[in-house]
């Protein structure tokens, strides 16, 4: 059933909440800088609960049920992280504060500093980028800045795997770079002909998803990198597929000069409906000036002996690429991020990407007689499978998807990678139970049956959730964006 | 597949049509099928304006993707198809038609020999569905 | 412990997969890098990190329990309860982009209210689903000027009151492109209106940008300026602090083409900076050029109204390196926040807070003014915010004041050299009049020697 919206709800002369009176002596407004009306909705706090509350019930989300949305690590967030960035010594901290008054959480942002570094197999870490894809930009930017440093001009090409997410050649094309799209081979991994043609001089480097956006490791993923450097790039590493690596492998052991992580995916700070992420960037030695402004860094050793502790502030890397937003950083993701890993503990992080990878083969091993999978190893967590059967040709990966959401389960990524046709990527986490696997499985298997048997079924799915398919082509052709009129009384 | 016989083709499906100096240029029936239902078409292409071979004059909007068309060959630019803003969805229903995009006087004929004729062009879109 | 598998679980899971152990599962990988033993702390229970994590806490005073005049780019207002409690849904805070509409309409209604209220409050035609902050959203207001020019116009005009980490934010994206940035390298004086701005606009700028109410809390009737821009051929950003626009004149009034802003002031808890929210609205005519998420109104297949993202063509995950921006995720949460706060307080609510800000901050400005040796900077003309010049460097007054928990304001010399003796102070509803007059007699008596 659909909601009214607010500007339907809203009755003139209602109110929500009062503020207490002025305290001051009243002084007259600036009179010709004044607006007249002020569209906003009149509802009663009950109205404005029950509206949100109601809203947020047709919502699917982790808390509700399965969710395995390929490359976006759809583990359980944990309550306690909620907790931790409420505590009012975290949350009512202003940004700009004397640093002799903010110690807990600049200690706080120095050691998920280093113990990003660590878990990544790196020297330095900028906690400021604000999302993955801002995290990439960093990356970016900091493998240009360190070619301009030493006078190399002349690399302006990037190169990208055609199995990336869309925001590596965005990021790429955003700064400047030329982006060359990099053919993957028929196991899935980067095909080193189709590099060997561009590791030359005039090669910035290559941005590398490793697990690639098909679940799989890279077999030469050495090879690589050392070709790569050889030719005088660098290598930026998108590390939204950490989930598989924790305590297992560290990307800056096997060449990967710049990676980026995102919060929200691997270190379990919630989604959010869209945000906000946070995405923490690592660097090599050899790139730690080039972080952006600021990092945190102890300004004061203090004095062991005489029991006075070192104090930390803020540094600005000697040749930062300067100040990818305003301020410091998601402090309220890198609070969440950093009860996560005081909770795991190396063994509970490696923990993590065992079972992330567990629950990803158990699903494969499950599926694969159902569903073709084009690259048919080992995954690690996630896989891609195709949602298309010869003798089904009406059938495309989107109607699997829709048909899904009818069993109360999240459909798994089915825009990309592009190189796959009508892919569906499924990616469990580790916070999954055997049961959960199994039910999903059995009901994918009923699904392929369906789509032979009563193909109809899928193609006008759902039925059962609270609204079904959706006009697209409207929504984009009438373009209502917005319903202001309503309030301007 | 719609692959008029009079027209020459790119391999970034564009179609031209030549008549004496003139050239018409638009997005070929495979192009729209790949798109699917058009939702906005924008010529940033002015009259008067001079461009070469292979410059974006258009870029075309469906719900799923988003594509620029480029010239198949250089010109200056005579008259642009306002319709579209309206009607998009003429791109999908009279490709070779009505959804016209824009009209060149050719700078340069021999640039037409690098095009695609009808069969070459069939041949470029097997080639893709396989 | 959320990892549910228990060892029957491991055993049987491993025999489906036809493995002998998990550590077949990582065969392909470089056996010599494989498994390095991470040095961090051992792991801890829950019980035993919130113990860990208040003492963490303890080592910090905030500015609910100092006295805090501290604003320079986010604020210290009040958040009602009800926004923290819709927040704190399971339903809404782990929902992943709502990109499978039939059951993420929750997201989707909700974005499309903010972009209405919003839209509303600035006065423009549409409004996005937000960037990450004020910062970035003004550099993607740079980056959509650039290409709505094609290039042709490389030049912006920024004002030197626009906050200075957004000015560094808009270098630092700009730093390997054509741009040519202008205004804020001493070629206008800082006292000056938005005029100085106008000598500076040519046939090659794409865009201006100001800030309403500007670094310095002033606030100035862009209109002239406006249409100068618009004679020259430009665009016209502001970056607004949209708990001004409860009471002030919209920007849109005024004729700007695109208002950036910081969402932070609407319920968004200060967190030592972050995560915070980045606004955006445009008019409806450059719908297409601007970045970030959209919520459009549809209908579904059994005829009810319902909201999905549209012109999704634009972003990174279809356009790719034909994408003008390479932004991915939005502030789902916050803006959800600043949605709720401006729906529980309404038109009167919000009214009422931005007076109470206007009004407790001229009191302030008044009696500070009075103090020998001080002198408002700011001029009669500005909301919550203001710059008082000092009887001695404004740190030395601050570090002092702090020792009597009192937070001062924000001394603007290391960001505007030669200002060394100028302290910024922001007063919001949650300075009563007694924190005003102890921060004046603080003020006096540290002047006094």
């Amino acid at each position: 059933m659909a909601e009214h919206l607010m500007c339907e709800l809203s009755v003139p002369g209602r109110r929500g909440f009062q503020f207490p009176d002025s305290d001051v002596p009243e002084v007259k407004l600036p009179e010709g800088m004044l607006r007249d009306d002020l569209p906003l909705p009149e509802m009663a706090e009950i109205d404005v609960v029950r509206y949100f509350t109601r809203l947020s019930q047709l919502n699917h989300s982790v808390d509700t049920g399965f969710y395995p949305l390929g490359s976006c690590t759809m583990k359980y967030n944990p309550k306690i992280n909620e907790e931790a960035a409420r505590i009012p010594g975290f949350a009512n901290l202003h940004p700009l504060q004397p640093v002799e008054t903010t110690q807990g959480a600049l200690a706080m942002m120095y050691h998920l500093q280093q113990w990003l570094s660590e878990i990544g197999g790196y020297q330095a870490t900028s906690l400021q980028p604000a999302a993955g894809a801002h995290g990439e930009l960093t990356g970016v930017l900091i493998i240009r800045a360190y070619h301009r440093s030493r006078g190399d001009t002349k690399r302006n090409k990037i190169l990208v795997p055609d199995s990336a997410h869309g925001t590596n050649p965005a990021t790429s094309a955003m700064s400047g770079l030329e982006v060359v799209e990099l053919r993957s081979d028929d196991r899935g991994n980067v095909d080193i002909e189709a590099l060997r043609e561009h590791c030359n001089d005039t090669l910035a480097g290559l941005m590398l998803t490793n697990p690639n956006t098909l679940g799989l490791f890279d077999e030469n993923v050495e090879q690589v990198t050392g070709m790569v450097h050889e030719a005088g790039g660098l290598i930026y590493g998108d590390g939204a597929n950490m989930n598989a690596l924790l305590g297992i492998l560290r990307p800056g052991d096997i060449g990967i000069d710049v990676l980026h992580y995102n919060l929200h995916k691997t270190f379990s700070t919630p989604h959010g409906g869209g945000g906000p992420g946070s995405g923490p960037v690592s660097v090599t030695e050899e790139l730690a000036d080039f972080l952006p402004d600021p990092v945190v860094g102890i300004i004061d050793e203090g004095d062991e002996s005489n029991n006075i502790p070192p104090l930390y502030g803020f540094i600005t890397p000697p040749k930062t690429i300067g100040r990818m937003k305003a301020f410091q950083g998601h402090f309220g993701m890198i609070v969440r991020a950093f009860t996560y890993i005081r909770m795991h503990g190396p063994d509970g992080l490696r923990k993590v990407s065992e079972y992330a990878v567990l629950n990803a083969n158990y699903l494969l091993a499950l599926l694969r007689d159902h569903y073709h999978v084009p690259f048919d190893r080992i995954c690690m967590h996630e896989f891609v499978a195709e949602g298309r059967w010869e003798d089904a040709p009406e059938i495309h990966a989107l109607d699997v998807a829709k048909r899904l959401m009818d069993f109360d389960f999240h459909p798994p990524t089915n825009y990309f990678p592009l190189i796959v046709h009508e892919s569906l990527m499924i990616e469990p986490t580790e916070t999954e139970s055997k049961e959960t696997l199994d039910a999903f499985a059995r009901t994918m298997i009923r699904i392929a049956e369906e789509a032979r048997s009563e193909p109809e079924i899928l193609k006008t799915a759902p039925h059962k959730t609270p609204f079904g398919r959706l006009d697209e082509v409207k929504a984009a052709k009438e373009l209502v964006l917005c319903c202001v009129p309503q309030f301007a009384r | 597949m719609i692959i008029p016989s009079d027209l020459k083709y790119t391999e970034n499906d564009e179609w031209i049509k030549i008549e004496g100096d003139t050239g018409t240029v638009g997005i070929t029936d495979y192009a729209q099928d790949q798109l699917s239902d058009v939702v906005f078409v924008e010529i940033f292409a002015e009259p008067d304006e001079t461009l070469g071979a292979g410059d974006a004059c258009a870029a075309v909007e469906s719900v799923k993707a988003a594509a620029d068309v480029y010239l198949p060959a250089g010109g200056t630019i005579i008259e642009i198809n306002e319709d579209l803003l309206e009607t998009p969805e003429l791109v999908n229903s009279d490709p070779y038609g009505e959804a016209w995009m824009v009209k060149i006087a050719l700078s340069d004929a021999s640039q037409l020999d690098a095009l695609l004729d009808a069969a070459a062009y069939e041949k470029h879109c097997e080639e893709r569905s396989a | 412990m959320f990892t549910p598998h228990t060892k029957d679980d491991l055993e049987a899971m491993l025999e489906t997969i036809g493995v002998a152990s998990i550590d077949d599962l990582f065969k392909c990988l470089p056996a010599e890098h494989k498994y390095h033993q991470l040095d961090l702390p051992p792991a801890l229970t829950e019980m035993e990190v919130l113990t860990e994590l208040r003492d963490i806490a303890w080592a910090n005073d905030t500015a609910q329990e100092l006295v805090s005049f501290l604003g320079a780019g986010a604020y210290n207002h009040y958040t009602p309860a009800v926004v923290d409690s819709i927040l704190r849904r399971g339903e809404f805070y782990t929902a992943y982009t709502p990109y499978q509409p039939e059951i993420s309409q929750g997201t989707l209604q909700a974005i499309f209210e903010y972009q209405s209220l919003i839209a509303g409050l600035t006065g423009m035609d549409v409004c996005n689903a937000s960037h990450y902050d004020g910062a970035t959203a003004v550099a993607e207001a740079v980056n959509m000027a650039y290409h709505n020019f094609r290039g042709k116009r490389p030049k912006v005009v920024l004002s030197p009151a626009v906050h200075p980490h957004y000015r560094q934010t808009v270098r630092t994206y700009t730093q390997d492109s054509d741009i040519i940035l202008s205004g804020d390298q001493g070629e206008v004086d800082l006292k000056a209106g938005p005029e100085a701005l106008v000598p500076l606009i040519d046939e090659t700028t794409g865009l201006v940008v100001v800030a309403y109410p500007d670094f310095f809390g002033r606030i100035y009737d862009f209109t002239a300026l406006a249409e100068a821009v618009h004679e020259a051929g430009a665009l016209l950003a502001v970056s607004v602090n949209p708990m001004a626009l409860g009471i002030l004149k919209t920007p849109g009034e005024m004729g700007a083409d695109i208002v950036t802003g910081e969402g932070q002031s609407l319920g968004i808890p200060l967190s030592y900076g972050g995560p915070y929210l980045g606004l955006f609205a445009t008019r409806q005519k450059y719908v297409r050029k601007m970045a970030g998420r959209l919520a459009g109104e549809t209908v579904d297949n059994r005829g009810q109204r319902a909201y999905v993202l549209t012109l999704t063509a634009r972003e990174q995950h279809i356009r790719r390196d034909r994408a003008t921006s390479n932004i991915c995720t939005n502030q789902g949460l916050l803006a959800l926040a600043a949605t709720v706060y401006l729906s529980l307080l309404g038109k009167h609510g919000l009214r009422q807070v931005s007076t109470l800000c206007y009004q407790k901050a001229h009191y302030a400005a008044d009696q500070i003014n009075k103090l020998p040796g001080f002198e408002l900077w700011s001029g009669q003309f500005f909301f919550n915010e203001f710059l008082v010049k000092c009887p001695q460097p404004a740190h030395e007054i601050s570090d002092h004041l702090m020792e009597h928990n009192l937070l001062a304001g924000y001394p603007v010399g290391k960001d505007y050299p030669g200002m060394e003796n100028y302290l910024l102070i922001a007063v919001t509803e949650m300075n009563t009049k007694e924190d005003i007059d102890w921060l004046v007699s603080g003020l006096e008596e540290v002047t006094n020697g």
